[in-house]
């Protein structure tokens, strides 16, 4: 398309719109905590419970009910402010922030304000090999909002809608915001630039073990905040915030977009409308939100009905011994440790498969074996079920099992991913799949002689040509043991029993 | 005999009950039977609990049968439960349209303490809308009336506790006090009743107003049983995050040494800034006579200056409302209460519009709208801003007087009990009953008001307002009893027992 069409069609062309302006972004991402319980009672937060289940006064809001803070959620809170290297406030206060909406039970959300628990961090990402720094303004805590079904109407929408569901399952889990200053000067790799903001703060939180950062469920979430200022100017330009960005791929794609439609946008003359947007997965596009005709006013106090919040000093020095090594340190010594390419790892990255094959080589199998199983084997099977690989119902430890077999000799690779089909078939541990498909290597060496010695006077002439000294002419001879049984040899043993019976030395 | 318990306070039918002289349930039926006679009049309850009141009460006789010692010293004892704290089963209202219908499935803190201590609960009483009045007037199920004058108020928002104890009908109630709502009524209806310090009792369970102002409170006719109750309800509680975690004060002692011993060597001062202007000449002449009683006990009465009290009532206009717009939001038609307008073509947001237009009563509506414009962007430091720092002030007069005075006295309303009606167009002027109480609401102080006599000019009791320091409970617990004691010596009776009998029966 020439310029003209695509501005037409309301987007520039993403390098001329680069080459005209710098983009901005800011991201905020919420975190929905691991912890057992809400933030603020005592009500489970498993994901996916029948609607409506796990509720109680407090978390419905029910007249006179109170709330009470979670410790671990806080405690969970202060690590990830520690590890992204954020002060941690010595007091701090929860504040209300009131609007009206049916999934909120008390009509505010009970957040923080201006007194959050972490300020003023920071978070490097490797973009090509280059590092960028985004620095984190704040991390502060709250609690999240019941969950609103639209029903009828065209949109999903509530408006429209012809009647709407409410499930307060997730009302009162503990979120956390982390929130990023502008990130300014990162040009044309803007959207990479959020992706890999995203991808190492969900790999950082993963390893802090404080949320299982399920971006399709909703525990992590992103919103997008995208401007664009005229090439070397330095004011900021109106800015749109996207929501529903529901995984790492959107993030680009709606910074991307968003970046053509408003310099689309700008080089007609038009003004860009601060409001929020909605990300559409499938046409890669953003739409407005419901505009409103003037700003929110939250009329944020501080909560009375919870006292502030004083970590002790010890408690945080205690919770910063306690943070794991970071994810990125982690992966450079696991690379080193197992001896695997940059391409190698980044496949492995690609596919989530880091901790799957740390936790195989835990169990006793070797960095190769378990890598080439998890990106090869297992990611085929993973990509045949529409899963991902760590929801395959193969655990490490069972891989591990498998492969031993194979070093140790009863199994062959062959026979090992037959095993392992039986494990994901939920046919029991891999014993259990060996003894109840019959699938052992033939080790019985008497019948693995009697195979050969049958092979050998069946094909004679092959036989006089290895004598002979042409050793590639054993395979046919070890082809013919395989068929005989049925693939259940190991073919290295074979090899070596017929050059040992006709007295070739290997 | 029934009508006699009725007249007998809470420590002497505990008594009773204990030495088996009286059962419960006969302590109960009494109460029962003189809420029937005589409530219809007063309409102190809003919902009387016959049947549990009646098992609870059983409950207790089994288990003395058993020869179990009594689980409190109040075992037995009835008591009239202000409705804005919850109780499991039976119907709250918290004086509102909005929330009829409405059956909590939970227990507040404060009723599973009664509970657990044998107190049995007779029923829910009546209050302004939300707790927001000094009249009971505001109440949507109708105004209760003043026991020594039923064309009066009883004071507010906890009139129906302070009537239902004055009219007899209950010894022992709980109310609930943000701004006086304890201490006035108690005063107007010459009762008893302690706003504890701020955290002295977990306000779980009890409906919000304004949170950083509310507490919950013990009331009776005599300050022992006051004391004794009190006992009962208070200690930290996990789940108000706000409740102290400190021990209970020991407040019967502290009954016990007045009454022996006085206030021989206490230092009480009189709050300048308490009395004069505003204030109605029979009070005033009340309160002075009860200042020379308590020197006569021995005190040292010394003047106090409250420099900033002047400005109390503006920054409590001010934090009330914002917290109260906040606290109401939830009463929204979606998961309980009233629901209006859902005629299957109107939004989540038109019903919830609806709802709060026609559930609220136009005092709710005019403090969540005083609120919502104090918190509102740009307009949040001048007004919610500058309260609290009033309130710092207000606080720190506080600890100043503190230094120079063990209690502060002044009179807890500053008029005696006004005709229904009288104020009900004049929003200031309501607020004015709160004159004297909202200081101590502020900063967070225990307080409590205690007969001080009746007013010549009106015929009607007159409450003395006594303060202490932050859990100060026991030093205002002797300083009323003393001065209890005092009273009765020199006038032979107190002054709930002059109350008029009500005419049994009278519809
Ligand atoms: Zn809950």
């Amino acid at each position: 398309m020439t310029t003209a069409q695509t501005l037409a069609a309301g987007l520039m062309d993403y390098d001329e719109a680069i080459q005209t302006y710098d983009p901005v972004l800011g991201l905020e991402v919420h975190v929905e905590l691991g912890t057992v319980t809400k933030m603020f009672c005592g009500c489970p937060t498993d994901f996916g419970a029948e609607p409506n289940t796990q509720i109680c006064p407090i978390c419905l809001a029910l007249p006179g009910a109170m709330p009470a803070v979670n410790r671990t959620a806080v405690e969970y809170a202060i690590r990830i402010g520690l590890a992204l290297n954020c002060e941690i406030a010595s007091w701090c206060r929860f504040a209300r922030k009131n609007y009206f909406y049916p999934d909120m039970p008390k009509n505010f959300q009970t957040s923080q304000y201006d007194e959050p628990i972490a300020t003023n961090g920071y978070l490097d990402v490797k973009i090509d090999g280059q590092t960028v720094r985004v620095d984190i303004e704040r991390a502060h805590m709250e609690e999240d909002t019941g969950k609103s079904t639209h029903v009828g109407g065209a949109t999903g929408r509530i408006h429209g809608a012809e009647y709407s569901l409410l499930d307060y399952n997730r009302a009162g889990v503990p979120l956390v915001e982390i929130v990023t200053k502008p990130i300014v000067g990162t040009k044309a790799l803007a959207p990479q630039v959020a992706r890999a903001y995203v991808t190492a703060l969900r790999d950082l939180l993963s390893s802090l073990g404080v949320s299982d950062v399920r971006m399709d469920q909703g525990s992590l979430r992103c919103d997008a905040n995208v401007s664009l200022t005229p090439a070397g100017n330095p004011l900021f330009g109106t800015r749109t915030e996207t929501k529903n960005v529901n995984s790492l791929r959107s993030v680009e794609r709606a910074v991307r977009y968003e970046i053509t439609r408003q310099a689309a946008l700008l080089a007609t003359g038009t003004r860009i409308v601060q409001e929020t947007r909605h990300f559409d997965e499938t046409t890669g596009t953003t739409s407005p939100g419901r505009s409103k005709e003037t700003a929110e006013d939250y009329r944020y106090f501080p909560e009375p009905d919870l006292v502030p919040l004083a970590p002790e000093r010890e408690w945080v020095e205690a919770i910063r011994a306690s943070l794991p090594e970071l994810p990125w340190i982690r992966r450079a010594r696991m690379q080193a440790d197992w001896g695997l390419t940059d391409l190698q790892m980044r496949d492995l990255l690609a596919s989530d498969a880091v901790d799957l094959v740390a936790a195989t080589v835990d169990a006793g199998a070797s960095p190769a074996e378990a890598t080439s199983w998890w990106s090869s084997y297992l990611g085929q099977q993973a990509n045949v079920r529409g899963v991902a690989l760590n929801e395959l119902p193969i655990t490490p430890a069972q891989l591990a099992a498998v492969i031993a077999k194979v070093v140790d000799g009863p199994l062959n690779t062959k026979i090992a991913r037959q095993v392992v089909d039986g494990v994901l078939a939920g046919e029991g541990e891999p014993d259990e799949v060996i003894a109840a498909r019959g699938l052992a290597v033939m080790s019985d060496d008497g019948a693995l002689h009697a195979a050969v010695d049958e092979a050998l006077a069946a094909q004679p002439a092959v036989a006089d040509k290895i004598r002979s000294g042409k050793l590639q002419a054993v395979g046919a001879i070890v082809g013919a043991v395989m068929k005989a049984t049925r693939g259940q040899a190991d073919a290295a043993k074979v090899r070596q029993l017929v050059l040992s019976t006709l007295g070739v030395e290997g | 005999m029934t009508a006699e318990l009725t007249r007998l306070g809470a420590s002497a039918l505990a008594e009773a009950i204990a030495s088996g002289q009286s059962s419960a349930e006969e302590v109960t039926r009494a109460h029962l039977d003189r809420i029937e006679a005589v409530d219809e009049a007063v309409h102190a309850f809003l919902h009387v609990s016959t049947e549990s009141a009646l098992d609870q009460a059983r409950a207790v006789d089994r288990a003395r049968a058993l020869g179990d010692a009594p689980v409190s010293r109040l075992a037995g004892v009835p008591l009239a439960l202000k409705d804005i704290v919850v109780q499991a089963g039976v119907p709250a209202t918290a004086g509102s349209k909005i929330l009829e219908g409405w059956i909590p499935p939970y227990d507040a803190t404060v009723t599973r303490r009664l509970v657990e201590a044998g107190v049995v609960i007779l029923g829910k009483t009546n209050l302004d809308e939300f707790a927001m009045g000094s009249s009971t007037e505001n109440s949507a199920y109708g105004p209760t009336r003043n026991p020594w004058d039923l064309s009066r108020i009883p004071g507010g928002s906890g009139g129906g506790s302070a009537a239902a104890l004055a009219a007899f009908e209950a010894p022992l109630a709980i109310g609930t006090d943000t701004g006086g709502s304890i201490r006035q009524p108690a005063a107007v209806t010459g009762t008893v009743g302690t706003k504890p310090t701020y955290g002295g009792v977990s306000r779980y369970g009890v409906i919000a107003l304004a949170s950083s102002l509310d507490q919950v409170g013990p009331c009776a006719r005599t300050v022992l049983d006051t004391a004794l109750l009190h006992e009962v309800i208070a200690g930290h509680d996990p789940l108000d995050s706000t409740s102290i975690p400190q021990p209970v004060p020991l407040v019967v002692d502290a009954v016990r040494r007045g009454q022996a011993d006085g206030v021989a060597g206490m230092r009480i001062g009189v709050v300048s800034q308490l009395r004069g202007k505003g204030y109605q000449a029979g009070v005033l002449e009340s309160f002075d006579a009860a200042v020379a009683t308590l020197a006569a006990a021995g005190a040292d009465i010394v003047e106090v200056d409250c420099p900033h009290f002047e400005y109390a009532l503006a920054a409590y206009y001010l934090i009330l409302p914002s917290e109260c717009s906040s606290n109401l939001a939830r009463f929204d038609a979606m998961r309980y209460g009233l629901r209006v307008g859902d005629d299957g073509t109107a939004s989540a947001e038109e019903v919830m519009s609806r709802t709060r237009g026609a559930g609220f009563g136009a005092e709710v509506k005019r403090r969540i709208i005083l609120g919502t414009y104090a918190l509102s962007a740009g307009y949040y430091d001048a007004y919610y801003g500058s309260a609290q720092k009033v309130r710092t002030l207000i606080k720190q007069d506080f600890e100043k007087a503190f230094t120079a005075a063990d209690v502060l006295v002044s009179p807890a309303s500053p008029v005696t009990a006004f005709a229904i009606g009288e104020k009900v167009n004049d929003p200031l002027a309501m607020y004015l009953n709160d004159l004297a109480t909202i200081p101590g609401s502020l900063a967070g102080i225990p307080a409590m008001s205690v007969p001080s006599g009746i007013a010549s000019d009106t015929g009607l009791p007159v409450g003395l307002q006594i303060m202490g320091p932050a859990l100060g409970e026991e030093r205002i617990y002797r300083v009323a009893a003393a001065f209890e004691s005092a009273y009765v010596a020199a006038h032979h009776r107190s002054v709930p027992d002059a109350a008029p009998e009500l005419e049994v029966g009278v519809r």
